[in-house]
């Protein structure tokens, strides 16, 4: 277990609340949180990467290539995409959308 | 070699500091605690310690680097007073969750406003919610003696809290007493080295410190928190027992002065409780039989320590030297009788309070309130307990 389960008792923390082991945000959801989910439209992309920049949940992801890096056709992570609408805001081609969470 | 000579109580402050080493020392002076910062200092400068001096702008940032320093892995010491103390508020909290064992010498000063320089205890009362441990010491000795035993009782692998290691201000803090100044390399075993317990430092085993901690996580912390207080009761016990086998001078979590056999009491801790052994000397020769409950730990409280000192006793005086305002009683009465009646003993109780901004208390005083108490406990707890003593009216 990198993280505490959800109904650890008090005599399972760590003392001084410290979190014992590195990089396990990843495994806390704050996908719970979003009232809206960004939409790409693909067609009117010019991969310029402001959103992935700006992202501050590292919630925007490109498909991993240094050569070539792209965020067309990727997926947003939903398990830490808390819907804060900073990726629309920052997009100059206004192509990114947020859509009511639940929307198809 | 040991050796005894005169000091005034922040140099023996100072001279433990010196002889314990610490890692890092981040402070910034205030009356009337400057003069152990002044003359720390001194020992960096000269080269007698290998201390890390960090010369800060605010009270605030010196308890900020303090806790800082210590969760990276540095045995940390400080100074403050009264505004200073105020100053750490915020931090105070932060290092006893953070579990990080800073020693901090509260030299006891009033609170403003108005603004005093001398002594009482509202600074320290102030903090006494805050997580740290807190130990009162009555002279210049126990000033020196406390410090060396806060480093072990703090860094105790069960306990690992802060410890204020509190005395009065201008009245130890400036008084000449002959000191028993321990050997050095005494002083170096008792406390030991340092061991660092998860420190930020170690980069091999990488943890994150003060993380955002919610509806989810923060009550399960701090309940464990809570845990540690018993330990600490321990740990206070078990080094004061060690300390007097080694140097000679046995502690606890308080001192019990011609308590056992006593009819009436008297519970005070600092100064005071110097004071009041005269006047219980008197009394004893006058035939009356007086003792008194000099309180060391005030945190943690040793509630059932202390009803358990106090069964059978007639009357109690319960000396405090911080209003509460707004409070029924003050905070040492309070706490005693809760204690008290928890453990099902209600003995009558009187709650002084007496000293504010350094106002004298002389044995006489204490010597009218001991006469008191034959009919407060014939005539059972008054519906105010609250007293002044010293105060014109
Ligand atoms: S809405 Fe916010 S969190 Fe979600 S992908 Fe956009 S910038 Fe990231
Ligand atoms: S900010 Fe807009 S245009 Fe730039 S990569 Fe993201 S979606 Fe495409």
């Amino acid at each position: 277990m990198s993280h505490y389960a959800p109904d650890a008792k008090y005599q399972e923390m760590a003392p001084g609340g410290i979190i014992p082991q590195a990089g396990n945000a990843v495994e806390y959801n704050t996908g719970t949180w979003r009232l809206q989910k960004p939409y790409r439209r693909d067609e009117d992309c010019i991969d310029c990467l402001f959103c992935w920049v700006y992202c501050p949940d590292v919630a925007c992801w490109t498909n991993g290539d240094p050569e070539k890096p792209s965020v067309k056709g990727m997926q947003f992570d939903m398990e830490h995409c808390k819907g804060c609408g900073i990726c629309a805001q920052v997009c100059p081609k206004k192509c990114i959308d947020m859509l009511p969470e639940g929307a198809e | 070699m040991p050796e005894t000579k005169p000091m005034e109580g922040n140099h023996a402050v100072a001279e433990a500091m010196r002889q314990i080493n610490p890692d890092v020392m981040a402070a910034y002076p205030i009356t009337p605690s400057t003069e152990i910062v002044q003359t720390f200092s001194s020992f960096v400068a000269n080269g007698l310690v290998d201390t890390n001096f960090v010369v800060v702008e605010s009270e605030h940032s010196a308890m900020s680097a303090c806790t800082a320093a210590a969760v990276a892995g540095g045995r940390v010491m400080n100074a403050t007073s009264s505004q200073g103390l105020a100053l750490m508020w915020e931090i105070l909290y932060i290092t006893a969750s953070l579990r990080a064992p800073v020693i901090l010498t509260v030299v006891n000063r009033a609170l403003s406003g108005n603004i005093n320089i001398h002594c009482d205890h509202s600074d320290s009362y102030g903090a006494r919610d805050t997580g740290w441990l807190q130990i009162f010491g009555e002279n210049v000795q126990e000033g020196y003696d406390n410090l060396i035993q806060a480093v072990r009782i703090g860094e105790a692998l069960d306990v690992r809290l802060p410890v204020m290691n509190c005395l009065d201000g201008f009245l130890v803090s400036h008084s000449y007493e002959l000191l028993q100044v321990e050997d050095d390399q005494a002083v170096k075993d008792f406390v030991g080295p340092y061991q660092a317990v998860n420190p930020l430092l170690d980069l091999s085993n990488p943890i994150s410190v003060g993380p955002l901690d919610l509806w989810d996580y923060y009550f399960e912390h701090k309940r464990s928190q809570l845990d540690a207080y018993g330990p600490a009761k321990e740990a206070i016990i078990e080094v004061g027992k060690e300390f007097g086998k080694t140097f000679g001078r046995e502690y606890g979590l308080f001192e019990e002065f011609m308590l056992e056999d006593a009819e009436y009491a008297v519970i005070a801790l600092g100064s005071a409780a110097g004071t009041a052994k005269d006047a219980v000397e008197a009394l004893r020769a006058d035939g009356m039989k007086a003792g008194l409950l000099k309180l060391r730990a005030y945190r943690p409280f040793p509630a059932v320590e202390i009803a358990a000192a106090l069964k059978g006793k007639k009357a109690v005086a319960i000396f405090d030297r911080a209003a509460s305002y707004g409070a029924d009683s003050f905070p040492l009465f309070s706490e005693v009788t809760s204690g008290l009646y928890t453990a099902g003993q209600l003995i009558p109780a009187v709650n002084i309070l007496y000293g504010l901004g350094g106002r004298e208390i002389i044995p006489d005083q204490i010597i009218s309130v001991f006469r008191t108490l034959p009919s407060v406990a014939a005539t059972g707890q008054p519906v105010d307990p609250v007293q002044y003593v010293g105060v014109r009216e």
